[in-house]
């Protein structure tokens, strides 16, 4: 009993006015460190004592925006930066689709964050000890009377001068109020062993429950209905189009995306004349044409295009690309060859993509400058 | 707490003689306005005419929505203010002034009423059984009659009460409101389809009915709150109203600001998703040229703005910032009436000039004539109403 300290002086009333009175006087008399408790909300309290307005408006709205701005930012970021995919025919950013988003995000930002700031910052959460509860005192506030409480910490408290003023007011009943150090700042029951075991089990029963549900239960007949649905599957037999197929071929005619079809198949002549390399001979698709060269054209034409097979006689040596034909041909023709194939070899448009092949014919240019190099190439 | 305490300290007075004055000038100069706008732009001043009803019909209609509103919720705080919303309902009987122009000019207004047009068009034959002129005369004078009867019972009996401190006529109210509330959710609809709506007839939302009522509730309670504040501050309503009567005007206000967006953006959000084309083009049309302008003003006129200046707490209680939400929100209401009806005649091009401030002149005039006319006669507060005293001890 000895290491218990005054927490402060109460003293209850009988009616909301007389509390009223008591809140008006001592906010008079100066006294900061009080509290008022009643069993319900008494009109006009908060201005008799003279409380500042709540601050916890202002973390709301800080609250609120940054949750309106994380929402925004993220949707921003994820569907138009890092992973572009056109939803709907929409732009990437779709602001009218962001927005229930966006409101949703900022009002739970709002209020779960609101909620967690007045529990742990105002309340001082962890700590749940309060030296009023389990006294007389918070019985009867809560019950039927109207109580006031003056902390000891109070920089005007006198013991005397507030159980006098309590008792001119007309309390009824003046009590002290003690608390124990060690109460307060006792050991939480949260890091008990039982309580975290307890948790442990939540969590499987809680994860187990979600497993079964989402990857059993929705499994099962008759809960599986969603996955029985009036639709055509992609790649299934469908009796409703007399060909038997679920998938409609495309309309003739139609262009895949990013896809361009040659259009000179069968004439080589006009490719010649007609195409041109978009590409210039920078070292970047030098490297890249030199690549690919070595990969698909160098097992049969030599790593330096003189038809040099590595193929041991296993297949027909082609001809050189360093003859005289080759080299008056444009490189639309070489694009043709490689694009459509000619004679035995085969065709190399799946293989390769549009620059790939153009940066193959930028190659085999320069191997035939490295074999009839000008005089001004060795300056 | 102890009732011995608070009395109904409330005697009549005159309105000041500088009100009646202004808005019989406003009256005055508003007449000559519209009359020179009949004479040289006839076609536009009967289109114009079409904003300045609904506008009117808003404001009254929506008043009586709150008297009703107040009997069938037991609502206590807004007793001192019912006779002001009473009052302001009386405009229902002047509406029909206003129909007039474009009943008149009844073809340059609707396009469906051309019978060439509906010819030629399979939607308008298919919505001519509704879309006709017979029936949309017919019905809008049956919701006008019908307006007038409960507008004639509900103000009746709150005036008697006023003398005769009978408790029943409440009780007689309360069912009166109960019967006019779901008339009123439809013949809203009604109003915002064929006056707003039918403007561009190939068009339809079905949430457009709604979209009309959330600003119909907030002006009649913008028009509300202003003349709450401006009789307050003369001293013409029962002394001790305090600002938590005030705070629960601010907040309904806030709360319906919200019901407004709400409502604009989901009726918005929708039609951009789904993207059909016979949906869209009217929104492309505010989206385009001149009115994209204005579409993106609504948004701030009628969200943003009045949406920050009710934010704070204390701003609900502030006269001086509840006057300014309550102006705004009327100027924003008249603004998206505005912008609902006008790109339907002008699709290219924004059009706004004396034409379109002639009317609103002549209705604010009307409007302060017709509430120094009716003041007159009746008290500004239901002092018979048995809640009163309980409205008197109202706190938050």
């Amino acid at each position: 009993m000895n290491d218990k300290k005054l927490y402060s002086i109460t003293a209850l009333f009988n009616t909301p006015d007389e509390i009223s009175k008591a809140a008006e006087v001592i906010t008079n008399e100066g006294y900061q460190k009080y509290d008022v408790n009643t069993p319900y909300p008494v009109h006009g309290l908060s201005t008799k004592m003279k409380l500042k307005p709540s601050t916890l408006g202002y973390f709301a709205l800080v609250l609120g925006l940054s949750g309106a701005a994380i929402a925004l930012l993220f949707m921003y970021w994820s569907m138009s930066i890092d992973y572009p995919m056109i939803i709907g025919g929409k732009p990437f950013f779709a602001l009218p689709a962001f927005i229930p988003v966006t409101f949703e995000v900022t009002v739970l930002m709002a209020s779960v964050g609101t909620v967690l700031i007045m529990l742990f910052f105002f309340f001082k959460l962890p700590n749940n000890s309060h030296p009023l509860h389990d006294t007389d005192y918070m019985r009867k506030v809560s019950n039927d009377k109207f109580g006031v409480s003056i902390e000891a910490k109070d920089p005007k408290f006198d013991a005397e001068k507030v159980k006098q003023l309590f008792s001119d007011l007309g309390a009824e009943q003046i009590e002290e109020i003690y608390y124990d150090e060690d109460e307060i700042n006792h050991k939480n029951k949260v890091f008990e062993p039982r309580f975290i075991a307890f948790l442990f089990v939540v969590a499987i029963i809680v994860a187990g429950g979600t497993y079964f549900m989402l990857n059993k239960l929705l499994f099962m007949s008759p809960f599986n209905f969603m996955m029985e649905q009036h639709r055509i599957d992609p790649q299934s037999k469908e009796t409703l189009f007399a060909d038997g197929f679920g998938m409609r071929p495309p309309v003739e005619g139609t262009v895949a995306r990013g896809f361009m079809p040659y259009l000179y198949q069968e004439e080589p002549e006009k490719a010649e004349m007609l195409l041109s390399n978009p590409l210039f001979a920078t070292e970047e698709n030098l490297k890249l044409g030199q690549k690919k060269y070595n990969t698909f054209c160098s097992p049969c034409h030599g790593y330096f295009g003189k038809g040099d097979s590595r193929l041991n006689g296993q297949f027909p040596n082609p001809p050189s690309l360093h003859s005289e034909k080759i080299i008056q041909w444009q490189d639309g023709r070489i694009y043709h060859v490689i694009n459509v194939g000619q004679n035995i070899m085969p065709s190399y448009s799946k293989q390769l993509t549009e620059n790939e092949k153009w940066a193959i014919v930028l190659y085999i240019r320069a191997l035939q400058r490295a074999l009839n190099a000008k005089e001004e190439d060795l300056k | 707490m102890s009732s011995e305490e608070i009395k109904i300290n409330y005697t009549k007075k005159e309105l000041p003689a500088g009100f009646s004055r202004l808005g019989f000038i406003l009256l005055i100069v508003g007449v000559i306005l519209v009359l020179l706008s009949f004479i040289t732009d006839y076609n536009r001043t009967t289109q114009n005419s079409v904003i300045i009803f609904t506008f009117l019909t808003s404001i009254s209609i929506g008043s009586l929505f709150l008297v009703a509103l107040e009997y069938l919720a037991g609502a206590v705080w807004s007793v001192p203010f019912r006779r002001i919303s009473e009052i302001i309902s009386f405009i229902i009987f002047l509406l029909p002034l206003f129909a007039l122009p474009s009943l008149l000019n009844f073809h340059g207004v609707f396009h469906w009423s051309h019978p060439e047009a509906v010819a030629s068009d399979e939607l308008l034959k298919a919505k001519a059984p509704y879309l006709n002129q017979t029936f949309f005369i017919i019905r809008n004078i049956a919701i006008f009659l019908i307006w007038w009867l409960f507008y004639t019972f509900l103000s009746g009996n709150s005036k008697k009460q006023d003398s005769s401190f009978d408790q029943t006529l409440t009780r007689k109210n309360i069912k009166i409101s109960a019967v006019f509330m779901p008339f009123f959710g439809i013949s809203l609809t009604i109003v915002a389809i064929d006056w707003l709506m039918s403007l561009e007839p190939h068009w339809f939302s079905t949430i457009f009915g709604v979209y009309y009522f959330s600003g119909t509730i907030l002006s009649a309670l913008a028009c509300l709150t202003l003349m709450v504040l401006y009789l307050n501050e003369k001293g013409l309503l029962v002394s001790g109203l305090t600002k938590d009567h005030y705070y629960s005007l601010g907040a309904l206000m806030f709360a319906f600001i919200n019901f407004w967006a709400y409502i604009a953006f989901s009726q918005f959000m929708l039609i951009w998703y789904a993207n059909l084309p016979e949906e869209t083009f009217w929104f492309i049309t505010r989206w385009q040229g001149g009115w994209s302008y204005l579409s993106y003003g609504l948004i701030f006129i009628h969200f943003v703005i009045p949406y920050a200046i009710l934010l704070p707490q204390p701003a609900k209680m502030d006269p001086l910032r509840l006057k300014l939400a309550s102006i705004i929100i009327l100027i924003a209401h008249f603004y998206d009436l505005y912008w609902l009806s006008m790109p339907s005649f002008s699709k290219d091009e924004v059009l706004f000039s004396w034409y379109e401030i002639a009317f609103p002149i002549l209705a604010i005039g009307l409007f302060i004539t017709v509430f120094s006319i009716k003041s007159k006669k009746i008290n500004l507060v239901p002092i018979g109403d048995p809640k009163m005293k309980r409205a008197m001890e109202f706190k938050l």
